[in-house]
């Protein structure tokens, strides 16, 4: 953690979250505290937990203990008969929820409405935008992330690549503080990738708060402020990109960095 | 149309009962099958055990019982109800309300499981998307899966439709005027069996074709954006 004085202000504050499917515990205890303009990378095999911490952040899936703030603001939980957090306040938990993007790895656009319908939809009904204001917002973005001319078309009319970049200007129609983006390129064609990973790239250079899990090593080392390496449900290796992937300490994170640089 | 001995106008009339009683079963049947499929996804048990019960007596008893039930039922159940506060009158549910119960609880019935395969078969991630944007459940059920559901279900709620049309035969038992009641009425007269059945039997015909291609109308539109109705 940083202790310049001049430091950004904190946006997430994660305290020492766990999350147990069953006997399994997945995450063990995780902390995480991203300041404006941090864009973290999360690393780690399949199975070491970093999509499940992540829907932990905006509780598609329920931690089992832990705290999680948003500037500043603690998502209130209660425990529920079985021992499980639950959101205590859903009005807070939706409202925190607007304000926290989340990009999917299998994109989740609404098929049955059209590009600019799926841009429209949340900004129009939960933030209650003028649905002027709206189209002409999801309009900007669209031109954003190049896909101004396919704002009439369907989601299935469009390429994996295409999708990808439809979803993150969704997100990005709600302003929110920090966008969560699930594995974004891991559902597409190799020669797809790359589209996608420019438009992040360049949130990233605007200086947006982001945390991405990925397989893209290269990426994760370019474009983060930060790198997160997760090893069964506990943080193995934290710190800046440039130092961990050139002397990593940790032997696993070595031979994971050797599996995926090829 | 022929003249039929005079019948025809009858007929006629028999015909547009038998759509009024079609459309509000339809109506009725459509709500109770959204909230049946809703019950049967509850998290509280006994709301579960209710959507069960209702859909298992449903399935359970021919629809002329369920008919006759509701018909001489509601009369026994209103009177019952009604005599603490002191009225003794005698009380029946017209025909075609009855008959309108009777034939949405039973379309009731059959469509809360087609809702319920249709709702689950929406993938998780749509309603993923719209709770990490912040979208209240309801605002989630009115616009994401209930149209993509609708989409799933369409076709075997035409289905059902189909066979609820022609269960509005059964209501003629209750003496409603609709087109079996009518074809009755002129087989008594005229000593023509043959020529009203069949009149009938084209008149529930012409009834079912003008409903199918509504179906494929509404399918089509209902699948816009999918990928097998490629536009461009």
């Amino acid at each position: 953690m940083s202790s310049e004085t001049t430091a950004a202000p904190t946006v997430l504050a994660v305290e020492n979250i766990h999350k147990r499917f069953g006997e399994i515990e997945v995450l063990r205890g995780i902390s995480l505290e991203a300041r404006n303009g941090d864009v973290v990378s999360i690393l780690g095999s399949s199975g070491s937990g970093k999509s499940t911490f992540l829907r932990c952040l905006n509780f598609l899936e329920t931690p089992s203990a832990g705290r999680i703030h948003l500037h500043g603001e603690e998502i209130r939980t209660r425990r529920d008969r079985a021992g499980m957090l639950r959101p205590a306040d859903h009005g807070q938990l939706t409202r925190l929820r607007a304000r926290v993007g989340m990009v999917f790895q299998q994109f989740n656009l609404w098929p049955h409405m059209t590009v600019l319908s799926n841009l429209v939809e949340a900004p129009r009904r939960v933030r209650g935008l003028g649905k002027a204001e709206a189209i002409e917002k999801a309009e900007a973005l669209l031109e954003k992330v190049g896909l101004a001319e396919r704002r009439d078309y369907y989601p299935a009319h469009l390429s994996g690549g295409q999708q990808q970049r439809v979803a993150i200007a969704r997100a990005l129609a709600m302003d929110p503080e920090v966008i969560l983006f699930d594995e974004p390129t891991s559902a597409l064609d190799p020669e797809l990738v790359g589209e996608v990973l420019a438009v992040i790239e360049a949130l990233a250079n605007e200086g947006r708060t982001m945390l991405i899990v990925t397989h893209e090593i290269g990426f994760a080392r370019d474009v983060s402020t930060r790198t997160l390496f997760l090893h069964e449900g506990r943080v193995e290796e934290d710190g800046a990109p440039a130092a961990l992937f050139t002397a990593p300490e940790s032997e696993r994170l070595r031979k994971f960095l050797s599996r995926h640089l090829h | 149309m022929p003249d039929l001995h005079g019948f025809s106008d009858q007929l006629l009339l028999g015909l547009w009962m038998t759509v009024r009683l079609a459309l509000s079963a339809l109506g009725l049947g459509l709500v109770l099958g959204l909230a049946g499929a809703a019950a049967m996804s509850a998290p509280m048990a006994p709301v579960r055990w209710i959507a069960h019960g209702y859909t298992t007596i449903i399935r359970g008893i021919p629809e002329l019982l369920v008919v006759l039930l509701i018909y001489f039922g509601s009369s026994v159940v209103l009177m019952a109800a009604l005599r603490p506060f002191g009225y003794t009158g005698y009380i029946e549910l017209s025909p075609f309300v009855a008959g309108s119960i009777a034939l949405g609880l039973t379309f009731g019935g059959y469509a809360s499981e087609v809702f319920r395969g249709a709702f689950q078969a929406v993938p998780p991630g749509q309603g993923e998307a719209a709770r990490a944007l912040g979208m209240g459940r309801i605002h989630i059920f009115f616009r994401i899966v209930l149209p993509q559901g609708w989409r799933i279900a369409l076709p075997g709620l035409g289905n059902l439709f189909l066979v609820l049309m022609k269960d509005t035969a059964l209501v003629s038992v209750i003496g409603l005027e609709e087109i079996m009641r009518k074809a009755q009425f002129a087989v008594g007269a005229t000593k023509e069996p043959f020529t009203f059945y069949l009149a009938a039997a084209f008149l529930y015909l012409g009834l079912t074709i003008v409903s199918m291609a509504g179906l494929a109308w509404m399918e089509k539109r209902a699948n816009r954006g999918m990928p097998r109705a490629r536009a461009s």
